[in-house]
């Protein structure tokens, strides 16, 4: 269960065959009589770090959770490594860390039991990297208070030490900087580009130009709408 | 991969201890249904009449409805705050079968509000001057039926939990499917007050209680997936 297992392993495929790891195609989504998307077309592959840009309501939140699963009322196809997504939904989910708009952080829990149950839920982590996660995200000490006494940013950080937890290639996140200071963004930056850069992928809306060392791709809801 | 063999056990006991802990630190959610249930009982001998012989006659079905709306009363808590904070989502998203997950969290809800009104209800059945021959039917009714309340009930939860203003929709998707418990646990009380077998209650009951447990989680998480859509 070591973090980067799947590092190496996934590297060696990309390497042997290209694939994407996620791949749409022709999506289509309507949503109260609007058209959010049709025709959308865009795959995403080890070592890629892509943003969802767009306007409010241009349908980036609808987009990550079709891709996620959780969002039912679209068409289309969304292949996962080659494969159709619903077809193989386990394997899928194993290899997904997704965090939303609402972030799935217990106010009554403390970070740490919050962390130990998103963690088991993914197969388990132990106490010690729980605490070395909250370190990452400036919450060292936070450990045991609960986490309505923290602030909306701690509050949003207590979810993103499960991105130093978890060992899932794909990555889905859901405006992860809103509420965060500027360290608290570089950090996350950071660690955006480190995942990729160990062939993971990552998929993420925010309205900030992102400052990463590495390539972004973009892909505009917007600039779909009206090519489309 | 590795990491999803080994889990579901894990994921299991941790939803468990999860759901236990946040009842534990929201007094107010963990003393609700023990409260509603001990006032509700008080009330009736107020309110028929103080007479052994009539109080022991209703004992059976009071003590059954109190324990069916205690339970009711309850149900909120079991997915609210998780579908409001964004859990659910990660509930959903967890790679691990969603009926064990659900189930985990049904056993927490009928350990919270089921469990200690099955171990209060002696206590109330004395109150109501219930015959001594009936304490251990009443006991075991409940301890087979309100589990099954619990699991139907949270069927209508996780139907629910996505609409804004629920009122009584909950009653009504949730009393059709409790009304057979709440008909063959009273009457399984009575009826050892007459001196007739009641074998073929608790068998009923039983058999409920497997279904209940079979299908019930599994409705839920698919009630949920709607919910979350």
């Amino acid at each position: 269960m070591s973090q980067h297992n799947f590092t190496a392993s996934h590297d060696a495929s990309a390497a042997s065959t290209g694939k994407p790891l996620l791949q749409a195609r022709d999506l289509f989504c309507e949503r109260d009589e609007r058209i959010l998307f049709e025709g959308l077309d865009f795959s995403l592959h080890h070592g890629e770090l892509m943003q969802v840009a767009g306007s409010n309501g241009s349908g980036k939140t609808t987009l990550l959770r079709i891709l996620c699963g959780l969002n039912g009322l679209w068409e289309g196809e969304i292949l996962w490594q080659g494969q159709p997504v619903h077809e193989q939904r386990d394997a899928f989910l194993a290899s997904l860390l997704y965090i939303g708009h609402r972030v799935g952080v217990n106010r009554i829990l403390s970070p740490r039991e919050n962390l130990r149950w998103s963690g088991a839920l993914h197969g388990g982590v132990d106490d010690a990297r729980i605490e070395r996660a909250l370190e990452q995200v400036s919450l060292a000490g936070y450990d045991d208070i609960p986490c309505h006494n923290l602030s909306a940013g701690q509050h949003q950080r207590v979810a993103l030490a499960r991105l130093y937890l978890s060992p899932a290639p794909l990555w889905i996140l859901d405006e992860p900087f809103t509420t965060l200071d500027v360290h608290g963004v570089r950090a996350l930056e950071q660690h955006l580009a480190g995942h990729v850069r160990q062939g993971g992928a990552v998929l993420v809306t925010t309205h900030h130009a992102l400052n990463v060392p590495c390539e972004v791709t973009r892909l505009d809801l917007d600039r779909q709408k009206d090519t489309a | 991969m590795s990491t999803e063999t080994p889990g579901i056990g894990a994921a299991f006991v941790s939803t468990l201890k999860r759901d236990l802990l946040i009842a534990l630190k929201r007094r107010n959610d963990l003393l609700n249904p023990i409260m509603f249930f001990l006032i509700v009982v008080t009330l009736f001998p107020l309110g028929i009449s103080p007479d052994p012989a009539e109080l022991s006659r209703v004992a059976a079905g009071v003590v059954w409805v109190s324990a069916l709306l205690a339970s009711m009363l309850s149900l909120d808590n079991l997915f609210r705050a998780d579908y409001e904070d964004g859990s659910l989502e990660q509930l959903l998203l967890s790679p691990q079968p969603l009926y064990f997950l659900v189930l985990a969290k049904n056993i927490a809800h009928w350990l919270v509000s089921g469990l200690p009104v099955v171990i209060l209800s002696p206590v109330m059945a004395y109150m109501l001057y219930l015959p001594g021959e009936a304490y251990g039917t009443l006991f075991l009714t409940l301890l087979l039926g309100t589990p099954v309340l619990s699991l139907f009930g949270s069927i209508g939860v996780a139907l629910t939990v996505g609409l804004g203003s629920r009122g009584l929709i909950l009653a009504v998707i949730v009393l059709p499917l409790a009304m057979p418990v709440l008909i063959i646990g009273a009457k399984a009380v009575t009826d050892v007050q007459f001196g007739l077998p009641v074998g073929m209650h608790l068998s009923l009951l039983g058999a409920m209680l497997a279904l209940a447990l079979s299908i019930g989680p599994l409705a839920s998480a698919a009630a949920l997936k709607v919910s979350v859509n």
